[in-house]
């Protein structure tokens, strides 16, 4: 009992509630905090870790945290190389993850991830109240209620980070009979079996390598052929999972069937899928497991009553660059949700906001949004020397893990305002910069094209319109060299 | 409505898909991205690298060269491929005039998705002689 009334956030009024205590809700609270910000943290789990108390099921990440990289893990430009941990102003609260890791991969196990989760809230002080579901949502005068199990809360603004968290199949006839990719049982189960896996993408290929040493047959059947992410700048099918793919060039028995899914039916012991391909024509298939790793909604709850449009199949709510709710103002995602922004999209690359590496930089630019516009805070803007100019965003473009996480998403950008001198105005959404009016200023990208170089972007915004000039690219980020510094000194000529 | 089935029917509908068979419409619908514009937000930016295929599935777009508008795109109509197959920058914003909601390929996906389905870049072609005539009327 007495741990009962040592729960934070009783039910009342709050300035802000975020909902959720996965990484994106963590690493908000965390940054909101930082910010001076109050807010409640409200968690239908009974700990913190998200999505990494459960998921992935086959134990391992698919995302590096490298112990030996050339940045110390205790500064912040290492986040480039540990792509799990939470990002903390404080060295002692930085790279968590890496202490819980056992050297036996570079990818942390689920559990190692959940550890570092845990320990990242403990040290740095992020609380929530665990245990209490939302169940509804109301509009006020004066912004929301949320009815929860412990009550009655409050607030003008409300942030969501609940995660792609709810198995989502799609409406094909016996599908619904299917067990979802969450309902995969141990591997040895499968023992001698055939098994359809539905869907090409990482959580199809990470069960088919799940399978592998147990599974007779795997069939993974999509309409789309995989997409690798070795050739798709990272967005695609990582290469931890793809020893299916390489099976299945070998000839070793994996079938990659590139096919529309007509139909799914049981017949005495196994399962029937009938499939319409381009090349392969008419074909069933008899099997004995069939699995959905079809992918993940985002449990909205009644916000789509209360407004909150969707898409992507009511799979995730759309939003504007800096992840508000494009129909319900006050409304706001963080954490993986926040894929549905996509920014610029340039060379179809969407950003790595589904990521723990890309939403936690995500997390601390809506922070300082929220504090700007919601709370009339005025956050530190830095000033900077002309000759500080172009080594500062070089230097930007090489170590800022802002940049490199979220490339071609996020961009960090300088100001040039004749009477306010040159200021750091901090890493904003790429797509919200290019396309606001506001004093001549920069913003400093790092992009990636077909070639799989990268590049440093500089957007100059100058007499109302903002003009693009790609540096010269390598297949490392180091910019900082002359001819980085040459280039950028020449765009910037006009402002410095 | 919010069924994948639903982007298939809609894609069915369009001129620049009118030959594909229903599996090649279902890859279509799960090769490209649905994506969402409010009002306002501009899609294709003029100067900019990186451009993508667009095919509008519902909305109206501007075409708007140096702020000036010169035509309004509408359901079925597709932008992009031009910067995408010159592999240039676009010459024109295009901007959504209200909510729009499109399907996306990225850039370096049109080459391979055009040559996997010819009946779709004899489609594109004859649209853009269309544009043509259009543009030779207006010069002579």
């Amino acid at each position: 009992m007495a741990q009962l009334t040592a729960r934070p956030y009783p039910p009342g009024r709050y300035p802000l509630i975020v909902v959720g205590t996965g990484p994106g809700g963590l690493q908000l609270s965390y940054a909101l905090r930082r910010l001076g910000i109050g807010h409640a943290v409200l968690s239908a789990d009974d700990q913190p870790g998200g999505m990494f108390l459960r998921y992935p099921l086959f134990q391992r990440l698919n995302t590096w945290s490298k112990p030996h990289a050339p940045a110390d893990p205790r500064t912040h430009p290492y986040a480039w190389f540990d792509w799990n941990s939470l990002v903390a102003d404080e060295p002692a609260h930085r790279s968590l993850v890496l202490e819980f890791m056992d050297g036996v991969s570079y990818f942390p196990a689920r559990a190692e991830m959940a550890a570092g989760l845990g320990a990242f809230a403990a040290r740095a002080g992020v609380d929530a109240r665990y245990g209490v579901r939302w169940e509804r949502t109301r509009r006020t005068d004066d912004g929301f209620v949320l009815e929860t199990s412990d009550g009655e809360y409050h607030a003008p603004v409300l942030v969501f980070a609940v995660g792609m968290a709810e198995p989502w199949k799609p409406a094909i006839p016996g599908m619904e009979h299917v067990p979802h990719y969450v309902q995969v049982e141990p591997a040895r189960t499968y023992a001698g079996q055939r098994v359809f896996i539905v869907g090409k993408r990482n959580s199809g290929f990470e069960v088919a390598d799940a399978l592998l040493p147990w599974a007779r047959q795997i069939i993974l059947g999509s309409p789309r052929p995989p997409v690798l992410s070795v050739f798709a700048a990272g967005a695609g099918v990582r290469a931890k999972y793809i020893v299916p793919y390489e099976d299945y060039v070998l000839g070793g028995g994996v079938w990659i069937l590139d096919a529309a899914i007509e139909r799914v039916e049981r017949f005495a012991d196994g399962w029937r899928v009938h499939t319409q391909g381009r090349k392969t024509g008419a074909r069933t298939v008899e099997v004995d497991r069939v699995i959905a790793a079809t992918g993940f909604a985002v449990p909205l709850g009644d916000l789509p009553q209360l407004g909150v449009a969707t898409f992507t199949q009511g799979r995730l709510p759309r939003m504007t660059h800096f992840w508000e709710s494009a129909t319900v103002p006050g409304i706001y995602f963080a954490g993986t949700i926040t894929q549905g922004a996509p920014g610029m999209r340039k060379y179809g690359y969407p950003g790595n906001s589904a990521a723990v590496g890309g939403f936690r930089h995500n997390a601390r630019v809506l922070a300082a949004h929220l504090a700007r516009h919601r709370f009339g805070l005025r956050l530190p803007r830095p000033r900077l020397a002309p000759h500080d100019v172009v080594p500062y965003l070089l230097a930007q473009a090489t170590r800022a893990p802002e940049l490199l996480n979220q490339r071609g998403y996020l961009a960090r950008v300088v100001a040039f305002d004749p009477a306010e001198g040159i200021t750091d105005e901090g890493i904003v959404p790429l797509a919200w910069f290019v396309d606001t009016d506001g004093p001549p200023a920069v913003a400093m990208a790092v992009e990636v094209e077909s070639s799989n170089e990268h590049h440093p972007v500089v957007y100059l915004r100058q007499g109302g319109s903002v003009a693009e000039h790609v540096l010269p690219g390598g297949p490392l980020p180091d910019f900082e060299g002359s001819e980085h510094r040459r280039a950028l000194a020449a765009v910037l000529g006009g402002v410095l | 409505m919010t069924d994948r089935t639903e982007i298939v029917d809609v894609l069915a509908g369009l001129a620049l898909f009118a030959d594909l068979s229903r599996p090649e419409l279902e890859a279509v619908a799960h090769t490209f991205e649905e994506e969402w514009f409010t009002e306002g937000q501009r899609i294709l930016r003029q100067g900019f690298s990186g451009a993508n295929f667009y095919v509008i599935l519902d909305g109206e777009a501007a075409v708007r060269i140096d702020g000036v508008q010169r035509a309004t795109l509408r359901r079925g109509d597709f932008f992009g491929e031009v910067s995408v197959l010159l592999g240039e920058p676009p010459t024109a914003d295009v901007v959504a005039l209200r909510p729009l909601r499109c399907i996306v390929l990225g850039g370096p996906e049109v080459e391979g998705f055009l040559l996997a389905h010819p009946r779709v870049m004899f489609r594109m072609l004859q649209a853009q002689a269309r544009r043509l005539r259009t543009a030779n009327q207006w010069r002579s």
